[in-house]
């Protein structure tokens, strides 16, 4: 088999997006946040890992974007801190 | 004089303590000697004379090496060759785009949920700007009249509204739901399992769904169930001890194999190759014999059992799949289950495939999927019982148990157990225990929790009391007095 099956294609995965070193500082601001307040989310998650077969290497310390799908507010957006383990 | 701590330095690595002070007082510490060059070395050696010398070496040389870090799994790297993030939001219609822009202009925002509401209903009526914008303040004014207070105590009121209805439920309810003749635990049980966050659930269950060309086509449903159960020797034939001939005879039950689709040839490669059968396996006309190579009844009974239990055919974990058609089409349920390799079978729609087993979503699909998986399965389970609590609340707990990247109980091994505050330790579980081991640490409670507050009797620090009220005077000649 030469294609391996993409997680992020499946039904209960929302989207995940690697947040640009730019809007880090923006995100945080308007968040009223530290890095280390947000959720955190494994090196070794398998989203990690596809995104990091798709989007270029994802490192230790960066900002996942989540854009969930919501029942109650049809889009909801949240952060994740790439985190070791 | 030697200073104590490069002594130190020198005496836990192993080296005697006169030695050490002597080397110090002349003016060596550990790192000096340790990275000692030839030069060093011979200066050294007067000091101390060759054995001894020679002896610190050693010392310093059998411990230096760090202790071997733990392997670490080496992360895996999928092979995806389309190198695009798939999208899963729908894109906005022409006339929410409107609204968008309308609302950041005056800096307000509405949930995507609300927006679409409102669009569905102004679709087809003609407005002008000024009155759409009149639409959309109004509909900004009583949203926000709706959001939750800041310092509201979302927990308390999510716990009451799971904890209330969860009284009502019946503590036992094990029952037929609706799948066909399949167990699933549910109720109470049920609920309890999926906050604990067990590693596997009392009854796996998982709900496959198949590709277009295949999902209407029952011949062939058959044809991936059968290859998705788990066979064993003991499903698909009769196994028999031979004691006269020292034998163990496996008589395939043709219809049987039919049904799964199986050869003789097929059943006696698997057994030979099977664990603790190595090479014993012969094809006597349609049948497999299993011979023993040893003259001993213990060793025959042995080899009777492990016959029986060889898997000849389908996926580890999964014992029993049953199709069923649901609005117009097959799906496969089993009892058991195992993501991983049913992701991998032919024919399966792998981005509709689910198990009711949180960690194994967890593990195979990731954090994300796990947060959903865990508010589907629980309000499933809620309303299944005919309870209904609102989503929200059920969205908090889940967020909370996926809040540090992996899936952790709440009660005494998660959340509650792990908390900062000793006082709000304490009054959850072993009150005496924690007391004890933080009166020995020496731990200290910053008071920042609403249980530790009503422990001290303080205000608590969610509501009103979360908030200070501060006076800033006016300045002279301003209006106030």
């Amino acid at each position: 088999m030469t294609e391996e099956f993409n997680v992020l294609e499946h039904e209960l995965v929302p989207e995940h997006h690697i947040l640009p070193k730019k809007e880090v500082a923006k995100v945080l601001k308007e968040l009223n946040l530290g890095k280390d307040q947000l959720p955190k989310i494994r090196l070794s998650d398998p989203c990690i890992r596809a995104l990091d077969a798709i989007g270029g290497p994802v490192e230790e310390g960066m900002i996942i974007k989540i854009v969930r799908r919501s029942d109650t507010s049809g889009m909801s957006v949240c952060y994740r801190l790439v985190v070791r383990g | 004089m030697a200073s104590k701590s490069t002594v130190e330095v020198f005496t836990r690595k192993g080296v005697d303590e006169k030695v050490a002070k002597l080397l110090v007082e002349n003016g060596y510490t550990y790192t000096k000697v340790a990275r000692a060059n030839e030069k060093t070395l011979r200066k050294i050696e007067k000091i101390l004379g060759e054995r001894k010398l020679k002896r610190v070496l050693n010392a310093i040389k059998t411990k230096e090496r760090a202790p071997k870090k733990k392997a670490q799994k080496p992360l895996k790297k999928p092979k995806i060759t389309k190198k695009e993030i798939p999208t899963k939001i729908e894109p906005l219609r022409p006339i929410e785009t409107k609204m968008m822009t309308m609302l950041e202009k005056s800096g307000r925002t509405l949930p995507r949920a609300v927006l679409r509401d409102l669009a569905t209903r102004l679709e087809r009526v003609k407005m002008p700007d000024k009155l759409l914008r009149q639409v959309l303040d109004l509909a900004c004014e009583r949203f926000e009249g709706h959001v939750i207070d800041p310092n509201e105590s979302v927990g308390i009121i999510a716990a009451q509204s799971i904890g209330e209805p969860g009284t009502q439920m019946t503590m036992r309810t094990f029952h037929y739901a609706g799948v066909a003749e399949m167990n699933v635990t549910l109720g109470l049980p049920r609920l309890i399992e999926i906050v604990d966050a067990r590693r596997v659930p009392s009854t796996p269950i998982m709900e496959i769904h198949l590709e277009e060309d295949v999902r209407n086509d029952l011949d062939k449903v058959r044809e991936i169930a059968s290859d998705i159960e788990r066979t064993t020797v003991i499903d698909i034939a009769d196994v028999e001890t031979d004691i006269s001939n020292m034998e163990v005879m496996v008589r395939l039950d043709k219809r049987k194999m039919e049904r799964k689709g199986l050869s003789p040839i097929e059943v006696h490669k698997k057994l030979s190759k099977a664990k603790g059968l190595k090479g014993l396996a012969d094809l006597r006309d349609e049948n497999v014999v299993v011979r023993c190579d040893e003259p001993s009844y213990k060793k025959l009974l042995r080899l009777s059992e492990d016959t029986k239990s060889t898997p000849i055919k389908g996926i580890e974990g999964i014992h029993r799949a049953v199709i069923r058609k649901v609005g117009g089409s097959y799906i496969i349920y089993t009892e058991g289950s195992n993501l991983e390799k049913v992701l991998e079978q032919k024919h399966v729609d792998k981005s509709r495939t689910t198990t009711n087993s949180i960690m194994e979503i967890h593990e195979v699909l990731g954090i994300e999927a796990a947060r959903n998986s865990i508010i589907n399965e629980a309000s499933k389970t809620l309303e299944e019982q005919g309870l209904t609590v609102d989503i929200r609340h059920i969205m908090l707990v889940s967020d909370l148990m996926t809040n540090d990247g992996d899936v952790k109980a709440i009660g005494r091994h998660g959340i509650s157990g792990r908390k900062s505050s000793v006082l709000a330790r304490a009054a959850f579980e072993i009150t005496s225990a924690h007391l004890l081991r933080a009166g020995m640490t020496g731990e200290t409670d910053s008071l920042e929790g609403v249980v530790e507050n009503i422990i001290v009797g303080q205000p608590v620090t969610v509501g009103t009391g979360a908030v200070n009220l501060v006076w800033s005077p006016a300045k002279k000649g301003g209006q106030e007095k």
